[in-house]
């Protein structure tokens, strides 16, 4: 693989790795896995461009699609998700049929057209780096990976609200116990996680760009991540990010038709010999 | 545990009442033609179809506790593979028939052999991704699928060209598969999967090897999935990805779940009731996808047991 590609690979895990970190911190916490997300990401995206192309503010944009997945994921969570609590099964079916809902809405509002998020002055064009020419809007968005997945890790291991989530994660009914609100734990957590796709959208509708059927094609990866890494793992994710990113970049260039089958390969194996993931733990209930 | 004792006036494993009750339905079903107008006709034909996908799904969902969201991408391999025999390659009809439902099998072959090692929300997650890896191939390997446009191709062998004669043979061959299906459940093999819904660890125990009995649950499940995938196929003379999608195995899954899990039956229902819905909506709005998401969110919170299963709970209540 050549350093541009390898580039592209890492890119892209930065992205993968910030919708997936959502995915998956509320995978973790709340047992809830949200189908929606991909609609989440594919919604912040279109604000995000809605916002950024109004104001012509590249950063406004990124805080208004954080701001309104945000508040939609305030919305499927304590407007829907509240009356199926402690039923998994009807838990994801429902945040499917959300997912169905958003994405008719997104049809409605914004057409069948792809957009692409104009990408602010200073981050278009390119800078050599190790003997490439690299278009900088894709470092930037490497860069963010990192900087979401620095900050989190400092939110989960070194603050009061990380320490409850981490616990959570292991048995939120003790947490409950020694007296912690755990369901503002959970609300705070959802809409980190909703932000997170939002923020997601906005970077990945500056070079991904954003149509209808996206959302399901982010949903995939961030899914064959959660499978690799395991549940509410943020070591995991990133894991699985690098993993996907890099395999599908390399299935790309090698298969261009197929490439979407070569994430299949890891999971498959994986599944064979670890069905949790690579750090997941079973569920202590 | 479903009652087994054989009944001492049993035809064809059914009670006498049973299978006049069959047979009454099967005539009426049989006399639609007579009565209805050709696009009529056409809508019963696909319900009889997808109740059959329903069916399959609620094979694994109400038998063996286990909700896939991938068999929509196995009900349309099949139907990509009979348009592709009959079309490209230029194989009869029976022919590529046969070559949809073996696909449809290989691929849920492949699916249990991984799914089966996972259970609750897990099996839904990477039931969802397998099905969407095969959506992703259908949409991308544009040299065989045709990509978004998808394939056309006339399927239907001569004599059931018309909408009357495909809807009885379809009618024949529903008849067949849903016997077959109840049969399966029925079977020891069937309770065993019962029993593994209920206590995997207890069927452990008891010397059952819970993935072979899973995997042989799936695969059998992917069979007659793809059987409605071949025969929808040809009912349509048309595949494209959307065919493969996942609203394809989420409709399936809601039909299962309206009709009521494990039912079996039930897929009828929830077939012709969200095919009914279908249409009523698609004559006064584009939004059916808005439609099919509010109401997969309705059943969700007020009837997770299904229509029949909530109606029968009102009425037991009222009864009392």
């Amino acid at each position: 693989m050549s350093t541009f590609q390898l580039l592209n690979g890492l890119t892209f895990a930065a992205l993968l790795f910030v919708v997936a970190s959502g995915f998956t911190l509320i995978f973790g916490l709340l047992r809830i896995v949200n189908l929606a997300h991909g609609a989440l990401y594919l919604f912040g995206g279109y604000v995000g461009f809605a916002v950024a192309t109004k104001t012509g503010s590249f950063a406004l944009g990124g805080l208004g699609a954080m701001a309104a997945i945000a508040a939609i994921g305030f919305v499927l969570d304590q407007g829907l998700l509240r009356f199926v609590r402690g039923n998994d099964l009807r838990q994801v079916l429902l945040t499917l049929g959300f997912a169905f809902v958003l994405d008719d809405l997104a049809l409605v509002i914004w057409g069948g057209d792809s957009f692409t998020v104009p990408i602010p002055q200073i981050l278009r064009g390119g800078v050599r780096v190790f003997g490439v020419f690299y278009p900088t809007y894709r470092l930037f968005v490497l860069v963010t990976g990192i900087v979401v997945f620095a900050a989190l890790w400092m939110l989960l291991n070194h603050t009061r609200l990380g320490a409850l989530i981490r616990a959570g994660v292991d048995d939120a009914e003790m947490v409950e116990a020694s007296g912690v609100n755990i369901r503002r734990v959970f609300l705070v957590t959802f809409l980190l996680g909703s932000a997170l796709a939002g923020l997601g959208g906005l970077m990945g509708g500056a070079f991904l760009s954003l149509y209808p059927s996206a959302d399901a094609e982010i949903l995939v990866f961030s899914l064959a991540i959660v499978i690799i890494g395991g549940r509410g793992s943020l070591i995991g994710v990133g894991v699985g990010s690098l993993l996907v990113g890099l395999l599908n970049t390399l299935g790309q260039v090698m298969f261009p038709e197929l490439a979407y089958f070569v994430i299949f390969g890891p999971m498959a194996v994986l599944l064979a010999f670890r069905p949790l993931g690579l750090f997941g733990r079973a569920a202590s209930t | 545990m479903t009652q087994v004792t054989p009944q001492p006036t049993a035809i064809a494993g059914m009670t006498g009442r049973a299978a006049t009750i069959v047979l009454i339905v099967l005539a009426l079903a049989a006399a639609l033609p007579l009565v209805l107008s050709n696009y009529q006709v056409g809508l019963a034909t696909e319900m009889l179809i997808f109740g059959v996908l329903a069916m399959s799904i609620d094979i694994l969902a109400g038998f063996a506790g286990r909700t896939s969201l991938g068999h929509g991408a196995i009900f349309g391999v099949a139907g990509y593979v009979v348009v592709y025999a009959s079309a490209q390659a230029g194989l009869p009809p029976a022919v590529a028939f046969l070559l949809g439902m073996i696909a449809a099998t290989l691929v849920a072959v492949i699916f249990g052999l991984l799914a089966v090692r996972t259970s609750g929300v897990y099996f839904l997650l990477l039931t969802l991704a397998l099905g969407m890896i095969v959506w992703g191939i259908c949409l991308r390997w544009t040299q065989v699928t045709g990509g978004e446009n998808g394939m056309r191709g006339d399927v239907r062998p001569a004599f059931l060209v018309s909408h009357r004669a495909f809807y009885w043979a379809v009618l024949a061959a529903v008849t067949v598969v849903s016997y077959a299906m109840w049969r399966f459940v029925r079977s020891p093999f069937g309770l065993t999967l019962l029993g593994i819904r209920d206590s995997e660890s207890r069927m452990r125990s008891l010397g059952y090897n819970v993935s072979l009995h899973l995997f042989v649950g799936f695969t059998v499940s992917g069979f007659f999935a793809g059987i409605a995938g071949a025969l929808y196929a040809m009912f349509n003379n048309f595949v494209s990805p959307s065919t493969v999608a996942l609203a394809q195995s989420v409709e399936g899954v809601l039909m299962m779940i309206a009709g009521g899990v494990g039912t079996l039956f039930g897929g009828f229902v929830g077939a012709a009731a969200i095919i009914a819905l279908e249409n009523v909506v698609s004559a006064y709005t584009e939004r059916w996808q808005m439609v099919l998401g509010v109401t997969f969110i309705l059943i969700m919170i007020f009837a997770p047991e299904g229509i029949i299963g909530t109606l029968r709970a009102i009425l037991t209540r009222k009864g009392r």
